[in-house]
């Protein structure tokens, strides 16, 4: 492991990638701190510039920088404007907001920024221990496991997806995989549902259907409903001139960030759950640990409530690496697109990247440290005038936003039809955000898509049929905890409503 | 019927065409060797069209029981039952002229075509102030072309067609 982290120091810290994670951060608080634009979007618009440095290593470290970068913008735009750019700093915005209102907004970003630092380093260093030892467990997996493996990671994010929303869930990830289908694929020399048409021999982009589903329905929100950005007229008269925190107030953020990290470092490693859920639960456990005085504070602008998310937002976004980095499963959307730019940089994710390719698995675990710290000194000074950027009219940002995402698209593969296919298939994903659907699923149900059928290909060919499931009883232990996760959420739901009917009819 | 509700309904459509074309038209062009296999290219498209017609039953008949303390939409969300009340025109405005770009890029060039796009983006969505959106639109172009042609070495064309680039 030593001789390891030295090979990453050595490559995280040539003059290139030190600046690859420096503009990562920067471009990524930037466009964080817009409204509606959250770390899914901003990596999806970067992915065609990383692609094109052709460094894988530099290209990762890049979209981690810009990962982060996001994340810490978004809680700018909370504690500023109380207008999360991302759902996984709606949690900071509950005390974040208030602190502000009280004139201590200055204080707030600091707490927020060093909250952030603290979660991240700790995160990185978990991360370190955690995923060497994972990936040699995954060193055993064979095709059938891996096969398995990545039904159980689909049929988590479904069943995280909340109360009501798995069997949307899961049709979201069915018409992702169904979309995987489209095109030549390695396996088969055939073209498959192409419908003739020479442009979808190839297949579907990801980057194209990365930004329709992400991009452009929240620029189309944008325009739909202009109170979405808005805010600007109040929240952009806020002075900023106290950074400092008191000693007490720092003392009381240690125990936090403490158990802040671990906790959120955890649960970013379980698929599908990730930031937002690990803000959320941060936020509840601190408060109902704390005492008296201190939990009547929470909500009202206290410094432990700030804290709590903004450690475990930061924690989960470094744990949901693991996964990605060990068996090359991602377990959020944003992983999913990493994945993605991963695959066409023709790097594979997997238990043999650490043997393989050390140099980037360790240059990008090392450049979550250089990101954490550059994030922490480069944006304490900066703040008040990062919040210039909330001033940008929408009448420019909107199209810029727009041609962006067309940009984006277009880059990738030289072809005008892509463009056509992203306004289409982004209206789809704009009706679908009408209804509620999640569009995560989707994403990476169409990355893993053709993972999956190849894992599964290769067993069927290897044991002549559907036997590798009843032979290896991993496989199939795997495969029935998918099955549970599935049918668990629905079952309990329907408990509780049974206990309930039970009460409200007297016996 | 909820918009949910019919979004399931075509979702169940899709995956029997999807489903009839996995089962019935691909296998004929199989070639016999391909036929020996335990896999053929048609099996994954086959389960997943039977997956997603189950998965779209339940959504469509409500097997599954939402949350029903719903929570007051917010300020932010969108309704889209009172979708008229949103600015729709400028938006399917901007998704229009989306189209135009994409079809424009190749025979306009780059740099007339992103300009334009984004002066009457902004159009659009109620900028009048032309002698600021111009420049601004006109530089950001020439900007981002550099960038995209020099430093990333990806060919756009710039100019129209007839000007021989």
């Amino acid at each position: 492991m030593l001789e390891g982290i030295f090979i990453g120091l050595e490559a995280a810290f040539s003059v290139k990638n030190i600046l690859m994670v420096v503009a990562g951060c920067l471009i990524g608080t930037f466009i964080g701190m817009l409204p509606g634009l959250g770390p899914m979007s901003i990596i999806a618009i970067m992915i065609p510039v990383a692609i094109t440095l052709g460094d894988p290593a530099a290209a990762l470290i890049l979209l981690a920088g810009v990962y982060y970068g996001a994340i810490f913008g978004g809680s700018t735009s909370s504690i500023l404007l109380n207008a999360p750019g991302v759902a996984g700093t709606v949690a900071t915005s509950f005390d974040g907001y208030p602190m502000a209102r009280k004139g201590q907004a200055g204080k707030a970003l600091t707490i927020a920024a060093v909250a952030s630092f603290a979660g991240g380093t700790i995160g990185a260093i978990l991360l370190m221990i955690f995923a060497p030892a994972l990936s040699s467990v995954a060193l055993l997996f064979h095709s059938a496991e891996y096969f398995a493996l990545m039904v159980v990671g689909l049929s988590a994010i479904a069943a995280f997806a909340g109360t009501g929303q798995v069997a949307k869930a899961l049709m979201m990830t069915i018409l992702g995989l169904i979309l995987a289908t489209v095109g030549e694929g390695a396996l088969f020399n055939m073209p498959r549902f192409t419908m003739g048409m020479m442009d979808l021999q190839s297949g579907i982009s990801f980057i194209t259907l990365a930004m329709a589903m992400f991009a452009l329905p929240e620029a189309l929100f944008l325009v739909l409903n202009p109170a979405r950005g808005a805010g600007n007229a109040e929240g952009g008269s806020n002075k900023i001139t106290n950074l400092r925190f008191s000693r007490e107030e720092g003392k009381a953020m240690i125990p936090v960030i403490g158990r802040q990290s671990v906790q959120g470092f955890f649960i970013g490693v379980l698929p599908g759950a990730g930031a937002t859920i690990a803000s959320f639960l941060g936020y509840a456990v601190e408060r109902n640990i704390a005492k008296g005085e201190e939990q009547a504070e929470f909500g009202k602008g206290s410094v432990k409530g700030l804290a709590a998310p903004e450690t475990a937002n930061n924690a989960a976004c470094t744990g949901s690496f693991v996964p990605l980095l060990t068996l090359g499963i991602p377990g959020s959307g944003t992983t999913a697109i990493l994945l993605g730019a991963l695959i066409a940089l023709n790097v594979t994710p997997g238990p043999r990247l650490m043997t393989d390719t050390p140099e980037i698995f360790w240059a990008v675990i090392i450049s979550m440290f250089i990101g954490n710290l550059v994030l922490l000194v480069l944006n304490l000074p900066l703040i008040p005038y990062i919040a210039k950027i909330l001033s940008i009219p929408r009448n420019y940002l909107i199209p810029f936003i727009l041609f962006f995402t067309l940009m984006g698209a277009y880059i990738g593969q030289n072809n005008a039809t892509e463009l056509l296919l992203l306004v289409g298939l982004g209206v789809m994903a704009t009706i679908f955000r009408f209804a509620d659907y999640p569009l995560a699923p989707l994403l990476i149900g169409f990355i893993l898509g053709t993972m999956l059928e190849d894992n599964f290909a290769r067993s069927m060919q290897l044991y002549r049929g559907l036997d590798f499931i009843l032979e290896r009883p991993m496989t199939l232990g795997l495969l029935v905890l998918a099955g549970l996760l599935v049918l668990l959420p629905s079952y309990r739901a329907r408990r509780a409503r049974k206990r309930a009917e039970g009460i409200a009819d007297g016996d | 019927m909820a918009l949910d509700r019919w979004i399931a309904l075509i979702f169940v459509t899709f995956c029997c065409i999807y489903g009839y074309a996995a089962f019935f038209t691909m296998d004929q062009l199989l070639p016999p060797f391909m036929q020996r296999n335990p896999v053929w290219p048609s099996t994954f498209p086959k389960v997943l069209a039977v997956l997603g017609i189950i998965v779209g039953l339940i959504v469509l008949f409500g097997v599954e029981k939402a949350d029903e303390t719903e929570d007051a939409p917010s300020a932010t969300e969108i309704n889209y039952r009172r979708l008229g009340d949103y600015k729709i025109g400028q938006a399917l405005m901007l998704l229009g002229l989306m189209v135009l770009y994409a079809l424009m890029l190749r025979p306009a060039g780059f740099l007339i075509s992103t300009t334009t796009f984004l002066v009457i983006g902004s159009t659009i969505l109620g900028e009048r102030k032309f002698h600021v959106m111009i420049p601004v639109a006109a530089l950001a172009t020439g900007f981002v072309w550099y960038l995209v042609q020099e430093v990333l070495g990806i060919f756009l064309r710039p100019f129209p067609f007839f000007m021989g680039m």
